[in-house]
């Protein structure tokens, strides 16, 4: 099948216009005729459930968790941003259009990306309308900070806390429409397979979670909106619960998966204490708008440091390699993610990492602490030159702004990160592959959505700081509830979907047998034991710095463990009844399919792109030496695999991208 | 560290249920309280024993997902965090540990320390919401200035997560707290100002229904809640209430 991207013609700007100008709408008698399933609750899935709700369409919701409102949308700490130019900077929404599509190293859709950043002011409007309470200064209007990549303070925020804000704004919607009885809301149920009838998406197979009873439903269009697949890495900053069987399922049953190695690898995290570890947990980017990153100049202080005789707070400022605004004067700490994080391996490698395990460097507030406390004195008329007083003033300021991350950190490490930097390393957060979709974000199966981080289409090779909020609503409540129209009016006169059609019986049975595989395997080793081995391959091979050799050895690697789990894996309980080990097992079998695929991508991706590091396309000489070389002759295209059995039969299927109104070019942060 | 662990065992809501011991060695105290569950889940599982349930998801505080009364206090014994993010380096070596579900007639058991909190999620259905459709039309974001310190005020309420801490260590098992939370937000909002008649009569009513206890200030939820939810959103979900009632 060709990939058709559906994009409408006409100039960039009059694109999504002139699009729902044209498009094919539903009365609302008849969406009261219509079915539509969502899976998942996050930002994008809420958000989409709700507005279908509202426009009069019968919603299905599901979610594994126990309440829609514990999606992992509700973990995003740092920001969302829009094109309000509310602080008179500069901003536009070619601007924002601008700063992402470079900011993912020209890897991303343009047309999606324009529309995106032309949907961003609703957002903010909508948002404040429910009721989030978004930051304000003491104007009583809304306050802004700045994110990595961008030179403009765009972002709009909530504490530390801005996911868990937008989220139970899309909960609170989504509650309005399960109270009139327009959306039926199904918790704890996992979403096992697509059913296809005809071709189309017309159902899904899911699991009751407590009870584990297998269940058929039916609708007119099934939507995804079912996060990312960080979680193959086993360490990642995703919930425990956060996976890729509803996406792999959808793949395995004609959904192109597109980048799959395109992963988000976040600087600020905490390190890693132990082989006990269960999660990683980020550190917000927000506080790169304050906190500055380094490591000592010379290896004796290193060794001091690690040694615990010399306090990183007593070296002398002379001493300190701000590695990041030496390297990017332009950005300093504010450079994108991708570019933080490599810079961060740099320096560890190099043998300057902090910690017992070599693998930290410091993120420092000592300085923003004197700023603001400076800031503070002088606007109470107290002594700007009593150092006691301006850091308690100060402290008190960062703490407003970031104190539930500070909580954090202190709660996890065990020190205080008012008085001494805190260290921090990079770790997986955030999938910008995902399932192929078209301008309609409609998957290459008809009738199947994508949406979210589910899907591939805006963030190119690296996702910018603030924006997967900005994505996951803007396709909920502002892009799919027009495009989907466009395909439902098609079914008016369809009537109800029966789930007694063989189609559904087949998908049930294959459902029904793989658990029965499981619980019956007499194996020897848990899910958890599986899953590490995969973390490890993943890390080690297809993490931060990528090549050929280590590629192909993950290849072989994974394709055996997925192997010997088949064989060796022990899933204790029945399917009778709550069976956490049992959702895992399921879970990770496709984890370790999804795995080889993804090395597979990235070993047929020559090139270094966004959060793409391939040792072999560096920029050799010049001002960028060292930095990552793209390949835009070969490889501005998107590679959408398509499902042939084993991941190594995937088949390759190419999108090439058009940039008509953004000039290609090496990303430069200096 | 070696610990006793206690942990309350049901196979499912019917059973009745029951302590049973547990040894756990080498714990690391740098291990997260749930991390020590994982280790104790694995040895169970490979010597062929049903591990222990309990809820769990972001591991980082902000989910509400888990859930344990540990030692007699929602989310153990310190203060202003999950149980997610407590570390062993808490307890004492040789301690014995006793870990039990929240128990309350409203949230009953679905297995081991799994319990059913879905009558949080039917009082928001009722009233916990703005009654606008999405159409990106609404008036600017900043059409309407909020004063700073209701700002902060309504945030500070919003950031309930919703865990059902302070329903577990209420002697009359009320969800007080956690609705008063909802309706402050709102309340404190210009734009929640149209609909906080019903809210409030409609979420207060749903609350009762579903067998959540009264509230007699006590405080326990304040001093358990990880948020740091304060008693002052009950007192002004009683003075909404009252006000609703008075209209109504």
């Amino acid at each position: 099948m060709a990939l058709d991207s559906k994009i409408p013609q006409g100039p960039i700007a009059d694109k999504w216009t002139n699009y729902k100008n044209h498009i094919d709408l539903v009365n609302p008698a008849n969406k009261r005729n219509i079915d539509v399933i969502v899976v998942g609750t996050g930002l994008a899935g809420g958000s989409a459930a709700a507005t279908l709700a509202e426009l009069g369409y019968n919603v299905k919701a599901f979610c594994f968790q126990d309440s829609p409102r514990r999606a992992h949308s509700i973990a995003a700490q740092g920001g969302i941003n829009a094109a309000k130019n509310y602080q008179g900077d500069g901003d536009s929404t070619y601007r924002l259009f601008y700063d992402t599509v470079k900011g993912g190293d020209y890897r991303s859709r343009e047309a999606n990306v324009y529309r995106l950043a032309e949907v961003s002011t609703n957002i903010i409007d909508q948002c404040v309308a429910q009721g989030v309470p978004f930051a304000r200064e003491y104007g009583g209007l809304l306050d802004n900070r700045s994110f990595g990549g961008v030179l403009v303070s765009r972002t709009f925020y909530a504490a530390g806390q801005t996911g868990q804000q937008l989220l139970l704004g899309a909960y609170s919607a989504m509650n309005r429409q399960i109270g009139r009885g327009k959306i039926k809301m199904y918790n704890r149920h996992e979403m096992l397979d697509v059913v296809k009838v005809d071709g189309k998406a017309r159902g899904i197979i899911t699991r009751n979670l407590i009870t584990g009873e297998i269940e058929r439903h039916s609708a007119h269009a099934v939507v995804l909106g079912t996060g990312g697949y960080g979680n193959v890495f086993f360490l990642s900053t995703n919930a425990m619960g956060s996976n890729v069987t509803a996406a792999w399922k959808a793949h395995k049953r004609g959904a192109y998966f597109a980048n799959p190695c395109y992963t988000q690898i976040h600087p600020t995290c905490i390190p890693v204490s132990g082989d006990h570890q269960s999660k990683l947990t980020l550190m917000s980017e927000s506080l790169r708008n304050d906190g500055r990153i380094w490591v000592p100049k010379h290896m004796k202080d290193v060794e001091a440091i690690k040694a615990g005789t010399l306090k990183p707070k007593d070296l002398a400022e002379s001493d300190r390699d701000y590695y990041l605004e030496r390297r990017y004067p332009a950005f300093g700490n504010l450079v994108p993610r991708d570019v933080a994080s490599r810079a961060a391996k740099e320096r560890c490698d190099a043998g300057y990492g902090v910690n017992a395990t070599g693998e930290a460097v410091f993120l420092d507030f000592a300085s923003a602490i004197q700023r603001y406390g400076k800031e503070a004195a002088h606007v109470k008329g107290l002594n700007e030159n009593d150092t006691a007083l301006v850091t308690k003033l100060g402290q008190e300021i960062i703490k407003n702004k970031y104190g539930n991350l500070f909580q954090m950190y202190e709660k996890i490490v065990d020190q205080d990160p008012y008085n001494t930097p805190m260290m921090i390393y990079p770790a997986v957060h955030y999938t910008m592959g995902g399932i192929w979709v078209d301008y309609n974000l409609m998957t290459s199966v008809p009738g199947l959505y994508a949406i979210g981080e589910a899907n591939f289409s805006d963030h190119g090779a690296n996702r910018l700081g603030a924006s997967a909020l900005m994505q996951g609503l803007a396709d909920g409540y502002f892009v799919l509830p027009y495009t989907i129209g466009d395909y439902l009016s098609d079914d008016i006169r369809t009537g109800p979907i029966s789930t007694e059609t063989k189609e559904f019986e087949e998908a049930e049975k294959e459902v029904r047998e793989r658990i029965e595989f499981f619980v019956n395997n007499e194996g020897s080793h848990s899910v958890d034991y599986f899953h590490k081995k995969l973390g490890k391959i993943m890390w080690n091979k297809v993490g931060m710095s990528r090549n050929v050799q280590g590629l192909t050895e993950a290849i072989s690697e994974i394709k055996a463990l997925r192997e010997e789990f088949w064989k060796d894996v022990r899933v204790p309980g029945t399917n009778e009844e709550f069976n956490e080990e049992l959702a895992k097992a399921g879970r990770v079998a496709d984890f370790l399919e999804l795995g080889e695929l993804f090395a597979k991508d990235a070993l047929n991706r020559e090139e270094s792109c966004g959060g793409h590091f391939r040792e072999d396309s560096v920029e050799l000489d010049g001002e960028q030496k060292g930095e990552a070389l793209r390949d835009d002759e070969n490889y501005a295209y998107v590679a959408a695999w398509e499902y042939k059995g084993e991941p190594s039969d995937a088949v390759l299927h190419k999108e090439q991208l058009e940039f008509n109104d953004i000039e290609l070019k090496q990303r430069s942060y200096k | 560290m070696n610990l006793t662990l206690k942990i309350w065992r049901q196979k499912n809501a019917s059973d009745k249920g029951k302590m049973v011991d547990y040894p756990i060695s080498n714990i690391s105290p740098d291990m997260s309280f749930l991390e020590m569950l994982d280790v104790l889940n694995n040895e169970l599982i490979e010597k062929g024993e049903e591990p222990v349930s309990f809820d769990h998801d972001c591991r980082e505080g902000i989910c509400g997902s888990c859930s344990l009364y540990i030692n007699g206090e929602a989310h153990g014994p310190d203060r202003l965090i999950t149980t997610c993010q407590l570390h062993m380096r808490t307890f004492k070596d040789g301690e014995t540990i006793t870990i039990e579900p929240w128990r309350a007639t409203a949230f009953p058991v679905i297995k081991d320390l799994v319990v059913d909190r879905t009558a949080f999620d039917r009082i928001q259905h009722a009233g916990g919401f703005i009654s606008v459709n999405t159409s990106g039309n609404t008036i600017d974001a900043n059409a309407i200035p909020v004063n700073k310190q209701d700002a902060d005020d309504a945030f500070s309420a919003a950031t309930c997560i919703g865990c059902g801490a302070c329903v577990a260590s209420c002697k009359n098992s009320s969800a007080m707290l956690f609705v008063g939370a909802k309706v402050s937000q709102f309340a404190l909002l210009p734009q929640g100002q149209v609909e906080a008649t019903d809210r409030v009569l409609n979420m207060v009513k749903q609350m009762d229904e579903e067998g959540f206890g009264n509230c007699t200030n006590t405080g326990a939820c304040e001093v358990e809640c990880p948020k740091g939810i304060s008693l002052e959103n009950i007192a002004r979900m009683n003075t909404e209430f009252l006000k609703a009632s008075l209209k109504g």
